[in-house]
């Protein structure tokens, strides 16, 4: 009796498994897992990446008053435009000179740090690491008080020591230098902690084999760490080329664009056309330019990390 | 059931007039029976006090015609108004009245209500408007905004007395007194008496401050400039007309004027012209009161030898930069009744003259007869300084907007992307001959004008 009752239940739920079993399964396995533990970020990624970027190609596509479609219209005024040319050009200047300033004082930075005693480090790290924390909104409205054009804290300085003022933000060389410079700033401390990581991950023993081989302290820096380094190097590069072609607070806030449009970049620009003058597809399809750029450049780098990791497996 | 007394048909009577009562509000609320709610995203004003006072107007109004008021003041700063503008429209929801900055009613108006009604109203009452209100809020022979009070601004001469009299020999207060009787000097205030006046303060170390950036206090009163001097660049048809003698003209005193200009002026931006007068380093800027009520608070000194006069007359006649605001009604609004009716009661003389009160008279009516508030003549010190501050008729000038005539939807794009600088900024900065400016100028303005 007591079986029987046992097994009267039985019988049903061996009917029903085949429905619940599918989804215990589905439940278990681990990419179902890694998915719904992920769908956070995908639906955070779809709704403020993917639809604002689709959104945009279809504004890029209206007219001036986004009644009409006319395709590849904005795209093609804007290549006929010396003024966009001209935002091509600061842009890439901009992108290309910063980063590369931001790695190389990073990577120096690193070095420097990697080489002080565990117990400064952290003081010195956390230091190094101030012009990253503060918002750049901020910290970029105090460069400009540094910069501003007729109480510049820089031109009293050098006024004290009997040089002539500069005009920091008044002529096209001194602003595309002031608006770089303000970003290497910025950006560098996250080079530097890339980096810091990076070279702490290089086993000693690599060190150790390349002293006994009579490595000189270039050669240890040219065949140990920078190999073992190429790949974070890649990423930070162009994680930070993204961001900063994408910039828009510190034109923004220091030039305005200006002077005479020489220290535009994409988005400031874009904001120019789209917002203040009311052009928003126009203003969307500046912004668009970015893509194709940074897609290749991405790519190619994305590429090279695989291909090395693929090696180093 | 007989024993309530009620019937089916009674309950059906009772219950379509109060669907009727509780409508009729929303289509009169001038018969001050209104209700429902209304979502208002006004401007965020400069002057704390006159945020105080519009929060007080909007609220007593809401009070009286039981219309729920949100206030929210929305500021100009980084542009957060033009950002709200652009996504209430394209998401057809959000406020149901807002403060738009100039050029906004071109651009979102026809998603604007008409405004016909009320304008026709206000103009029976108060009389003559200025022509740029028309032109800017105006759309196919349609008001689509209310031109408003809080927000709108000249930006006239804003000169120091002691500077003036001492390094250039003009006496300003007796030039343009805080009454309608202007001195005999107040002829001869041209661009030429202005550059010679450049020159002496310039020399003197203290350098007029007008900015010839991309940033509007540089647009405004190079736009009226140019106009003084009959220079356009686009005229009401939208035909490109920079190539002309008066352009030329104007450019070449721009550079003149330039010589005496500190350095960096092509990099400054609205604040900066405003430092520069109330630091004591400066005597002569473009600007509304605002910066001498800084002044007032933190250099009382600066502040007592301040006076507003008019900008100088050219050729073409007397222009003075003008920058208005407007109060506009979403055509999506679920509270047009309610909306338009306050629009209409903030536009009264009453309420005019409590902005402009409130706002140490920075805010200016659009309407003539709204120019003889008591507050221009009394505020100061010095008393009378902002008297001329208003266009009043005895200056013989012309609230003017940079890049009038030209069709709005162009006139924006060089406004904001201030064209005219750029070609001041290319014959200084660059060395470039008046003509090639205008050529680039003409490349330019030819982009503006795709449809």
């Amino acid at each position: 009796m007591s079986q029987g009752t046992l097994s009267a239940p039985a019988a049903p739920a061996a009917a029903a498994p085949p429905r619940g079993g599918a989804l215990k399964r589905l439940s278990r396995r681990n990419s179902t897992v890694a998915f719904l533990l992920t769908l956070p970020l995908i639906l955070l990624i779809l709704g403020l990446v993917v639809y604002p970027f689709l959104y945009a190609i279809y504004l890029s596509t209206l007219n001036r008053r986004m009644t009409r479609f006319i395709g590849w219209e904005n795209f093609t005024f804007l290549l006929s435009r010396e003024t966009f040319w001209n935002v091509v050009f600061q842009s890439v200047l901009f992108a290309v000179s910063a980063v590369l300033l931001k790695a190389l004082i990073g990577f120096i930075l690193a070095h420097v740090l990697h080489a002080l005693p565990a117990k400064g480090q952290r003081k010195w790290r956390g230091m190094l690491l101030v012009p990253w924390v503060i918002p750049p909104a901020i910290s970029t409205l105090a460069w400009w008080w540094l910069f501003d054009p007729s109480y510049s804290a820089f031109n009293w300085a050098l006024m004290g020591i009997g040089v002539d003022p500069v005009p920091w933000l008044g002529q096209a060389g001194w602003a595309r230098f002031s608006v770089i410079l303000v970003n290497v700033w910025y950006g560098s401390p996250f080079f530097m902690i890339m980096y810091l990581a990076a070279l702490k991950s290089v086993p000693d023993q690599l060190y150790e084999a390349a002293a006994i081989d009579g490595a000189s302290g270039w050669q240890k820096l040219r065949y140990v760490t920078f190999p073992m380094m190429r790949n974070i190097i890649s990423i930070t590069v162009l994680f930070s080329l993204i961001v900063t072609f994408a910039n828009f607070d510190i034109v923004r806030i220091l030039t305005n664009g200006g002077p005479q449009d020489t220290t535009h970049v994409f988005a400031t620009y874009a904001f120019q056309v789209g917002i203040q003058s009311g052009d928003i597809p126009l203003g969307a399809s500046v912004s668009l330019f970015m893509f194709p750029l940074l897609a290749v450049f991405a790519i190619f780098t994305l590429r090279g990390v695989n291909r090395r990791s693929k090696e180093m497996a | 059931m007989e024993g309530n007394g009620i019937s089916r048909r009674g309950v059906l009577r009772a219950g379509a007039l109060g669907v009727a009562a509780s409508t009729l509000p929303l289509v009169n609320v001038h018969g001050q029976s209104s209700g429902g709610r209304l979502a208002l995203g006004l401007w965020d004003h400069w002057v704390p006090a006159g945020n105080d006072e519009m929060r007080r107007i909007v609220m007593d109004w809401g009070q009286k015609n039981r219309v729920e008021i949100q206030l929210d003041f929305i500021t100009s700063v980084g542009n957060k108004n033009l950002l709200t503008i652009a996504a209430e429209s394209q998401a057809r929801q959000g406020h149901d009245m807002l403060s738009f900055p100039t050029w906004e009613v071109h651009a979102k108006a026809d998603q604007l209500e008409p405004m016909d009604d009320i304008m026709g109203r206000l103009g029976e009452k108060y009389g003559a408007l200025n022509p740029i209100v028309e032109y800017l809020a105006k759309v196919e022979g349609k008001w689509r905004a209310v031109p408003a009070i809080s927000g709108s601004q000249n930006k006239p001469a804003l000169g120091r007395m002691d500077l003036l009299k001492q390094h250039a020999g003009i006496d300003i207060q007796q030039m343009f007194p805080a009454n309608a009787n202007p001195g005999s000097a107040a002829g001869n205030w041209n661009w030429d008496t202005f550059l010679k006046a450049a020159e002496a303060s310039h020399k003197a170390g203290f350098s007029f401050g007008l900015p010839i950036g991309q940033f509007t206090d540089a647009t405004d009163w190079i736009g009226s400039l140019f106009r003084s001097f009959g220079a356009e660049l686009v005229n009401g048809k939208g035909d490109i007309t920079a190539k002309s003698d008066n352009v030329r003209k104007v450019l070449e005193y721009a550079k003149q004027l330039c010589a005496f200009l500190p350095g960096d002026v092509f990099s400054w931006d609205d604040a900066s012209n405003n430092r520069a007068l109330i630091s004591g380093k400066s005597a002569l800027i473009f600007n509304p009161p605002s910066a001498w009520a800084v002044a007032k608070r933190d250099a009382p000194q600066v502040a007592e030898q301040c006076w507003s006069f008019p900008a100088p007359a050219g050729a073409q006649g007397r222009f003075t930069p003008y920058l208005p605001y407007f109060w506009g009604v979403w055509s999506f609004s679920r509270n047009k009744g309610a909306a338009k009716a306050l629009v209409e009661y903030l536009s009264q003389r009453e309420q005019a003259e409590l902005m402009v009160k409130a706002s140490n008279g920075y805010d200016i009516p659009p309407f003539t007869s709204m120019t003889d508030f008591k507050t221009w003549e009394t505020e100061g010190p010095p008393p009378g300084v902002v008297f001329n501050y208003p266009v009043k008729p005895h200056h013989n000038a012309q609230q003017f907007i940079a890049c009038y005539p030209a069709p709005p939807e162009i006139a924006v794009q060089m406004y904001n992307q201030g064209i005219q600088a750029k070609m001041i900024a290319r014959v200084v900065q660059n060395n470039e001959t008046p003509d090639r400016a205008i050529a680039w100028a003409e490349r330019e303005i030819e982009g503006f004008k795709r449809g």
